[in-house]
């Protein structure tokens, strides 16, 4: 059992390295910086590779050449260089390659506050890269959660085959707690499934029955394919045939979509009789979990619905929620972003208030307490 | 019936390519297969890499492990592919577009690294693929549709860049005089580093009838009249070179490899540890 007082950063790249991790490619941005730093330091001494690119682009493209190259990869930014990621996070989409892609929160748009905490990316994360697709985020909100989620990450992306974006945000990047790690811990490592049928029989993009996604050969071990960003058939070779293109973009978008009960993960905290929900994940969740016990003693009946796993949204639980309280607020550190989310999904069965901020500044327990009893009271 | 050639390197279940009659890319795709025909290299162990364009497309085209990538990111990727995997031999196919505008910071990157990558660029002098616009290679003055008076702007002369950016290996190949091309492109893959090929393509289609430059025949001609070898090009007086250009192999240097380098490190540290 190791004891250690780590950074979230930290226990990210600890994660990442226990799940596997032997590849990284990236470019030095706040707040994520730590997780370059503490990659290109421990990757060489487990045989990995760590590179520094010359940009943000050249940092996830990187990333997916290594990945088809048969190494797990990940690569971290912030918002700025989430922005410059997100073509070739499509391109990780369409060609299915595993990667987990780290985005440490800061303020935004723009250059904004750049050593300021903010959950602006919500949106980003779903929808940053263009056209239809599905896309799996989650976002751990203390260092031990972290360590754990970034594991998870990795094997969502080898199991499904595709880049998972794991939110992070400056507060719990660069807070510090407490973590146990156990030396011999039972955690599940996935790695991708390989192809073992001969060469010339290889469908680098079919679909086996029973399987989810194509077996992944890496380049260079005897399955010469090919991989492209256009829309392309099982063979991985373009097609502009429509019957093609809606194939494989609907099995793309399905295969997230239909396994929502393995990949979606939450916390529910004092929920049971409660008849007031708070919605809120990463840091911000923790001032919301003490808020709701302030207001516990206080008399209200308020518990906290806290999604791990921000897409795909945990649509079921969040219906079945609304149905049980009177109200729920959405409280997140941006303008309303997730709050869109809730509205659409519980907006039928109870109300959704939000509670946000833009400035820079954080959310207190205080804060939260007081909009609810506010709006409780009104 | 396709050669031996065509039968062991390409996919031809994909053929007939997409290339416009007279485009000259299908010469430069013949002389790097070429290349690699006659190295003996196994088609398992090279990866071919390119971005978006019309002579990106010649991946799809090879047996090879080929990856066909996003506009600019080519050797991106292909570092990547390298870093995970030295044993490969990696080879980029590129546009001049693709390469030295959106794709510019790469390739000064590449070049300063000396990573063990060769990138051979089809230079046509435009952007084919959407129909015609100027490139950085579009000598000024000339037209595109996005330049309909004459192109303002300078043009890049590539060698000059990957060679002042640190590759280790530089040469100028045409698509008229393919088997020195193909040549260039041997010592290319053969060098221990960054190499850096520009093979002059012809794309009567778009650049050649914006400027009035004749047909494919036309075209290849004025690249066999105008390219001065590398030796003639030295002896030359300057009044001489006006118009012409210098091909064959530019420089040549021996530079620490960067997956080399990298894989040092890995080893000491693993030692001390």
């Amino acid at each position: 059992m190791t004891v250690k007082l780590m950074q979230g950063n930290e226990a990210c790249v600890a994660g990442a390295l226990r799940a596997g991790m032997k590849f990284y490619a990236g470019y030095p941005i706040t707040p994520s910086t730590e997780i370059a730093e503490l990659s290109a330091e421990a990757l060489p001494k487990v045989g990995g590779k760590f590179i520094q690119m010359e940009d943000e682009i050249g940092g996830i493209a990187a990333t997916l050449g290594g990945s088809l190259t048969g190494l797990k990869s990940m690569t971290a930014t912030s918002g700025p260089g989430f922005s410059l990621k997100q073509e070739n996070i499509g391109y990780g989409i369409i060609t299915e390659t595993p990667c987990v892609i780290v985005n440490v929160q800061r303020s935004g748009p723009s250059t904004g506050l750049p050593t300021s905490p903010a959950q602006g990316d919500i949106m980003q994360s779903r929808w940053g890269t263009h056209g239809d697709h599905s896309i799996i985020t989650l976002y751990p909100s203390s260092v031990k959660e972290i360590y754990y989620t970034t594991i998870r990450a990795f094997n969502l992306a080898e199991k499904y085959r595709t880049p998972v974006i794991l939110l992070l945000d400056e507060i719990i990047g660069h807070m510090r707690e407490k973590i146990e790690i156990p030396e011999n811990d039972d955690v599940e490592i996935i790695d991708r499934k390989k192809p073992t049928c001969d060469p010339s029989e290889y469908k680098a993009f079919k679909v086996k029955d029973g399987d989810i996604v194509p077996e992944m050969a890496a380049f260079g071990q005897g399955y010469r394919y090919h991989v492209t960003g256009l829309v392309h058939d099982e063979t991985g070779f373009p097609s502009g045939n429509e019957h093609v293109a809606d194939k494989l973009l609907n099995r793309l978008i399905d295969k997230i979509e239909n396994n929502k009960d393995d990949i979606v993960t939450y916390e529910e905290y004092l929920l049971d009789d409660a008849d007031i929900a708070i919605v809120s994940f990463g840091s911000i969740a923790r001032s919301s979990k003490t808020a709701v016990d302030t207001l516990r003693s206080q008399g209200y009946k308020v518990g906290l619905f806290r999604p791990i796993t921000i897409w795909p949204s945990p649509e079921e639980q969040l219906v079945e929620l609304a149905s049980k309280v009177k109200k729920i607020y959405v409280v997140e550190l941006n303008a309303g972003q997730y709050f869109l989310e809730v509205e659409r999904i519980a907006g039928r069965h109870t109300q959704v208030g939000k509670y946000g901020k833009i400035n820079g500044d954080i959310i207190t327990p205080e804060e939260i307490v007081a909009v609810v009893k506010e709006d409780q009271n009104a | 019936m396709p050669s031996e050639l065509v039968k062991n390197y390409f996919r031809t279940q994909n053929l007939p390519h997409i290339w416009c009659p007279g485009c000259g890319n299908g010469i430069v795709t013949r002389a790097l297969v070429k290349a690699v025909d006659s190295l003996g290299l196994d088609k398992d162990k090279v990866c071919v890499v390119s971005g978006i364009g019309c002579s990106s497309r010649a991946p799809g085209y090879l047996d090879f492990n080929t990856l066909h990538t996003t506009h600019g990111r080519a050797l991106a990727f292909a570092t990547g592919v390298k870093m995970a995997n030295p044993e490969l031999k990696v080879i980029v196919i590129t546009g001049d577009g693709d390469s030295s505008a959106i794709g510019g910071n790469h390739l000064i990157h590449a070049c300063r690294r000396n990573i063990d990558i060769t990138t051979v660029v089809f230079n046509n002098n435009t952007y084919g693929m959407t129909g015609g616009q100027f490139s950085p290679t579009t000598p000024t003055g000339d037209k595109g549709t996005t330049a309909p008076y004459g192109n303002v702007d300078p043009n890049f002369d590539l060698c000059n860049l990957a060679t002042a950016a640190g590759a280790s290996y530089v040469a100028r190949g045409t698509v008229f005089a393919a088997n020195q091309l193909e040549k260039n492109i041997i010592a290319g893959i053969q060098n221990k580093g960054f190499s850096f090929i520009e093979a002059m393509s012809t794309c009567p289609t778009y650049y050649g009838r914006k400027n009035r430059k004749g047909n494919a025949v036309d075209m290849t001609t004025y690249l066999k009249e105008n390219a001065i070898n590398k030796v003639a090009w030295d002896k030359l007086p300057e009044e001489k070179k006006e118009g012409k250009f210098v091909i064959g192999e530019l420089h040549s240097i021996e530079r620490p490899e960067y997956t080399e380098q990298y894989d040092k490190l890995i080893a000491s540290l693993r030692k001390e540890g």
